[in-house]
């Protein structure tokens, strides 16, 4: 029995929310007094893979297999669908992010295995399996249960901390079998985002909204960024206007995020904006209007004209933070 | 060639969520239900590319029909509703993986998330349940010649993929630019478009829903003088400890 990771690695390097997943696979790895293994496919260095180990992970499964150089939900969920049984997974962890979303249904078919998407907190109880998710946007969480003998899950990031935990670790290939040719769809180009930090990868969100008046503004946005060591982001018209790129936007039709800081300049609070950022642990917010709905939902509030306060803030935040 | 789109009826999105029964029944009185906005951005694309022959198919009960209408008034060509409450998402998946197989189509096209449960996962049972590929959360669309051409957020970035039909594919953000809108000819066109109505099939229930938690009440939130923005980072640093 265990409890399979799925470590997705990124040119070769994993990330916090890799080992957020170990955190968290190791935590209920103990309760139910089993082991956590990770799967990871493609190369990576042998001190990365060691890495896992500071975190709990207990066994790594290394695969490598040409049918698997590109992407494709169908193949890597084959991988992973050997790897589970191989281990006798019963609980099987992704992230919850472009690829763990990807692949978690898919494996959840094979293996008859009911998925919870979204996850945010270890489960409150092992039997029956219930843990705790998103609904309704954001707007409320729900005890979901899990009734199948294995379970798959994909852990919301940025909501389990990172707990060190440093154990044996023991590290092997493992040949998976997959027909070659087996997938319809393949990626032909990548695009990275140049430069900064992603959204989704950021402690700190610094997002602007229309109050900004026009992307000639976003200057000291990124100002703010730079000091905090954050990314920035906006509200949907403002990148429907094209004042900042689409990846940008974050809430309900866009990114769902859930960072320890976000700094909301010039943004007035819909619900459809709140439903993507309402897991923050700190929201500050910044807006000329007392009675914007922004105000409900932070924590700390200035009522000003964000031309104006910003500026003043980034000085203020640079001497503190003796950059 | 012909497409299926699974059209999600659910709560608007400025909707003021409620619930029954010890909080674990969502309270549908005075909900306004629509089309998942997912879901229209990709009957919206389907249509714009054209000459495709396109089923909507919703997993639910009566009501649902109203939803599905209005997917006809949008264009699509016909409508299927599997007559049975959706349980969950692996049994919604496995209704729509029937579907497909009995009508020969090439193409499954869901929302990327249902607005409701936040799944976004059906796409990727559907095609576990059929066992063919799936590209989730597509931001872009295109068919060419007997192929699509589809881009996606990955992490950090975005990928162009190429997929050979069949495939499932959910649509993100950016799939259509603005959801078409019914106009009345439309409208009128839709009542005599045929609704099918399907028996469910088979498949057991994996996961079910408890106790609906509303958020806890925010703690007021603490105002800062305009002109004294040393206090924030005081706060920031001393009280929230996160700078
Ligand atoms: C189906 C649907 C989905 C949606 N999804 C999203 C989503 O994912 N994300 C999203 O963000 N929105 C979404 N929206 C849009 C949402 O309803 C709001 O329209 C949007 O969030 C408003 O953006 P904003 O706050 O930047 O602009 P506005 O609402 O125009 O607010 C601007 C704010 O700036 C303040 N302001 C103006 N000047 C200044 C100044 N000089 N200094 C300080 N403050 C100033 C104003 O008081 C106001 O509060 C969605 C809408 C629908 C219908």
């Amino acid at each position: 029995m265990s409890i399979l990771i799925y470590t997705e690695n990124f040119e070769g390097k994993f990330k916090k929310s890799t080992f957020e997943l170990a955190s968290y696979g190791n935590e209920i790895a103990k309760r139910t007094g089993t082991e956590v293994v990770a799967i990871t496919i493609g190369k990576v260095s042998i001190d990365a893979l060691n890495e896992l180990g500071k975190y709990g992970v207990q066994k790594v499964l290394v695969v490598k297999n040409s049918e698997l150089n590109d992407f494709s939900v169908k193949a890597y969920s084959v991988a992973i669908e050997q790897a589970a049984k191989a281990v006798k997974a019963e609980v099987i962890i992704f992230g919850n992010n472009p690829s763990g979303r990807a692949i978690a249904p898919n494996i959840s078919v094979k293996l008859n295995a009911g998925l919870a998407p979204g996850v945010v907190d270890l489960p409150s109880s092992i039997k029956p399996f219930t843990v705790r998710k998103k609904a309704y946007s954001g707007k409320v969480t729900v005890d979901f249960v899990i009734s199948t003998d294995i379970k798959v899950l994909t852990l919301t990031q940025n909501s389990y901390k990172v707990i060190e935990s440093e154990t044996e670790i023991s590290i092997s290939n493992f040949d998976v079998n997959i027909p070659a040719g087996l997938y319809n769809a393949k990626p032909i180009k990548t695009v990275m985002n140049t430069g900064k930090l992603s959204v989704t990868d950021a402690d700190v969100l610094v997002s602007g909204g229309r109050g900004l008046k026009g992307p000639e503004n976003w200057k000291m946005v990124e100002e703010m960024a730079e000091i905090l060591n954050a990314a920035t982001c906006c509200s949907r018209p403002v990148s429907d206007l094209e004042w900042r790129p689409h990846h940008e936007h974050v809430g309900q039709t866009g990114k769902v995020v859930a960072p320890d800081l976000y700094i909301a300049l010039g943004i007035s609070g819909a619900v459809q904006h709140l439903a993507g950022v309402n897991g923050s642990k700190v929201i500050v917010a910044i807006n000329t209007d007392a009675d914007a709905p922004i105000f409900e939902a932070a924590d700390y509030g200035i009522i000003g004209d964000v031309l104006d306060v910003v500026p003043k803030l980034n000085t203020a935040l640079r001497q503190f933070k003796g950059k | 060639m012909k497409a299926l789109v699974c059209i999600g009826h659910v709560p608007d999105t400025t909707s003021k969520i409620k619930f029954t029964n010890n909080n674990t029944k969502f309270d549908s009185t005075d909900i306004q239900y629509i089309i998942g906005p997912y879901e229209e951005l990709a009957l919206t694309r389907l249509l714009e590319i054209g000459g495709l022959h396109i089923t909507v198919v919703n997993v639910g009960q009566k009501e649902t029909e109203t939803t599905l209408r209005k997917a006809l008034a949008m264009g699509a060509n016909d409508a299927v509703r599997v007559d049975a409450e959706p349980t969950d998402a692996m049994f919604v998946a496995k209704q729509i993986a029937e579907v497909f197989k009995i009508g020969n189509y090439d193409l499954v096209v869901t929302g990327k998330e249902s607005i409701d449960y936040n799944g976004g996962q059906v796409d990727g049972m559907i095609a576990g349940f059929l066992d063919i590929d799936s590209v989730s959360g597509a931001s872009k669309f295109e068919i060419i010649n007997d192929k699509a051409v589809i881009e996606r957020e990955i992490d950090g970035g975005r990928e162009i993929i190429e997929a050979k039909f069949p495939f499932v594919t959910s649509a993100g953000k950016g799939f259509a630019h603005e959801p078409k809108i019914p106009n009345m000819r439309g409208i009128m066109m839709a009542r005599r478009k045929k609704l099918k109505i399907m028996p469910a099939f088979e498949q057991e229930q994996a996961t079910k829903t408890g106790t609906f938690y509303l958020p806890d009440a925010k703690p007021k939130c603490k105002m800062v003088q305009a002109d004294n923005v040393q206090e924030l980072v005081t706060l920031l640093h001393e009280e929230a400890k996160i700078i």
